[in-house]
């Protein structure tokens, strides 16, 4: 007696899709993305909020503020006539 | 801070915004070329049904992979520098510059971040159909990433669509599609974009070359190496047509820079082009008598062509630049640095008494100031430039970058037509100095993306914009220890990502590709023999 070939049914599932890709990963993708969340980290948690604030906020609130002292900058480092 | 004695903090800025950039150009063009790869060998596979091209796409998407989680966010720097390092810069001109960048972030982004998943996940999950639409997608979206980047670059270098707002002290943006179609940045779009392509086409030639020289994967190397090296040379050759349209953009827009890529510094009419040369390091002045070469060997005319489509145009030296006085494509006559700087201060000055006239409510003064800043904002950054030398690059650096990266990019011409040519004539196997060849030009490709980098920025110094906002106008008053320390703080980081990349990815390479099985039908055949 033969049976018939029963090709498996793939319903697309997102959930299921990254659940089975992430809980499959090999050893080197598993380094990989330690690898990505850990400089994700350094980058937007260490680095940026301690060495690199945005230098006009830290020092004024208004832009009209902003705008004066860049103003005065650009005055002061220009070759006056 | 007299930020004309700081100089050092105004170095370590643009030493640390070049080295955080050089950076990400190594990882940046393998993403943009290997992504192509990948899109082609997999629409082979789904085209034909061989499942060696499924193989192959499969090895290639996993070294993909690799360079893009560890190049991923090296970008972000860039922008963290720009708040920190270059406030002024930023205020000055974030209204247009910020926009590119912005739209880089959430449009191409996400579009790459979303169907690289299905890419990577979604084998024998979803249609052969459905995952090369997927692959093709991540593809438009990591080079329309590099579309926005590169079309904020191309501002820097010809700022264009804005206009100068002096009570907000910033340039506002007028025309968003003069930005974006800007024929700049479509053109430095098409030139990075394939610089990436040979870069990847060199890494796919050279690593199918070692597994032919260890005789291991043989049909996967084969494939990989022909497709490599017919990929590479359309790329190389379409690089040189896409220089060629540099070379004429520069000349329209940044005459300086083309004179520093050629060590040009007395202009000629019908100037030709240097293929080989050595510049001389006694001139130390533009303006001395000293010869610029101590030799060269230079293709007759061909640098006025290139320049202005024209046999027997005059192209601008050096010198003739700063004099002034030359004729123009548009028939007016060249400025001087001299009066380009006098015009520079009368803007600054205007910008100045404007804000002081509009505080104090004198209207017509107002009104007075505001033409005259108007009239002379096109040579607003001269007024920070003190002596002619200061509008030009380092010319050494700018010429030797130009003409080695051309050198690499004939050689890489070269280099694949005769892979092509061998492996028509199925001699690559036996060929084993070409396959050496084709291994240890790897990081040849990654040089000529780097110095094709060098050519643009260290060639429109000292500007970061254009004619409009200099370098030493553009950085923020901080101290050189707070930019010292995170220049040395990312030179680690870096360097360690660097190695973390080449450590898997060595281990990956060596390890070769994988054997493919096909689980996604689930047969259950029993079968009876007949019975008879």
């Amino acid at each position: 007696m033969e049976m018939e070939i029963i090709p498996k049914k793939n319903h697309f599932n997102w959930f299921k899709m990254f659940w089975q890709g992430f809980t499959h990963m090999t050893k080197y993708g598993k380094t990989l993305w330690v690898l990505v969340i850990l400089k994700l980290i350094i980058m937007f948690f260490i680095l940026k909020p301690i060495f690199f604030p945005k230098y006009l906020n830290e020092k004024f609130t208004s832009d009209n503020d902003k705008a004066s002292y860049v103003c005065t900058e650009l005055f002061e480092r220009s070759l006056k006539e | 801070m007299d930020l004309l004695l700081n100089s050092a903090m105004v170095n370590w800025s643009r030493a640390q915004f070049a080295m955080t950039a050089g950076y990400h150009w190594l990882f940046v063009p393998l993403t943009l070329g290997l992504a192509i790869i990948m899109s082609i060998m997999e629409s082979i596979y789904v085209k034909t049904g061989d499942e060696s091209w499924k193989r192959a796409t499969k090895f290639w998407q996993k070294i993909f992979g690799i360079n893009f989680a560890i190049g991923v966010a090296t970008g972000i720097i860039l922008e963290f520098q720009f708040g920190t390092n270059w406030s002024n810069y930023s205020w000055f001109v974030g209204d247009i510059f910020g926009a590119p960048l912005v739209i880089e972030g959430i449009v191409a982004f996400f579009l790459e971040a979303t169907f690289i998943s299905i890419m990577f996940f979604g084998w024998n999950r979803v249609s052969k159909k459905a995952h090369l639409t997927a692959t093709w997608l991540t593809t438009i979206g990591a080079t329309l990433s590099a579309y926005w980047i590169l079309v904020a670059n191309a501002w820097m270098q010809y700022p264009i669509g804005m206009e100068f707002n002096p009570d907000t002290v910033r340039n506002e943006m007028t025309d968003f599609w003069a930005l974006v179609s800007s024929s700049v940045a479509i053109n430095k779009f098409f030139h990075a974009v394939l610089s990436g392509w040979g870069v990847a086409a060199s890494f796919v030639v050279g690593i199918s070359a070692w597994y032919l020289i260890k005789k291991r994967h043989i049909d996967f190397a084969l494939k990989s190496i022909k497709m490599g090296a017919v990929f590479g040379f359309i790329s190389f050759v379409l690089l040189a047509v896409t220089g060629d349209g540099s070379a004429y953009q520069v000349s329209q827009k940044q005459p300086m820079k083309l004179a520093a890529m050629e060590g040009l510094y007395k202009g000629q009419a019908g100037a030709g082009l240097i293929a080989v040369g050595v510049l001389n390091p006694k001139k130390e002045s533009f303006d001395d008598d000293v010869n610029p070469y101590i030799f060269k060997i230079t293709i007759p005319k061909l640098l006025s062509y290139l320049g202005y489509r024209d046999l027997n145009a005059f192209v601008p030296g050096i010198k003739d630049i700063i004099y002034g006085g030359y004729k123009l494509q548009d028939g007016t006559t060249a400025l001087s640095f001299a009066e380009k700087k006098e015009r520079g201060q009368k803007a600054v000055e205007a910008l100045v008494n404007y804000k002081a006239a509009k505080e104090d409510g004198r209207i017509s003064d107002v009104e007075v100031f505001e033409k005259e800043l108007r009239d002379n904002y096109a040579y607003f950054g001269y007024s920070y430039l003190e002596n002619p030398e200061d509008n030009i690059p380092n010319v050494h650096i700018t010429f030797y970058s130009f003409h080695v990266m051309v050198i690499i990019g004939m050689y890489f011409i070269l280099l694949f037509l005769v892979i092509w040519i061998y492996g028509r004539k199925k001699k690559l196997h036996s060929s084993r100095w070409l396959l050496y060849v084709g291994l240890w030009s790897i990081p040849f490709a990654y040089l000529a993306g780097q110095l094709g980098w060098i050519v643009a920025e260290v060639g429109r110094q000292p500007w970061t914009i254009q004619d409009v906002l200099p370098v030493k106008a553009a950085v923020s008053n901080l101290g050189t220890g707070h930019v010292l320390t995170t220049f040395i703080l990312f030179a680690v980081m870096f360097t360690a990502l660097l190695v973390a990349e080449v450590t898997i990815m060595v281990k990956q390479i060596k390890k070769g590709p994988e054997e493919i099985h096909n689980d996604d039908i689930t047969k259950t055949v029993e079968s009876k023999s007949k019975e008879k």
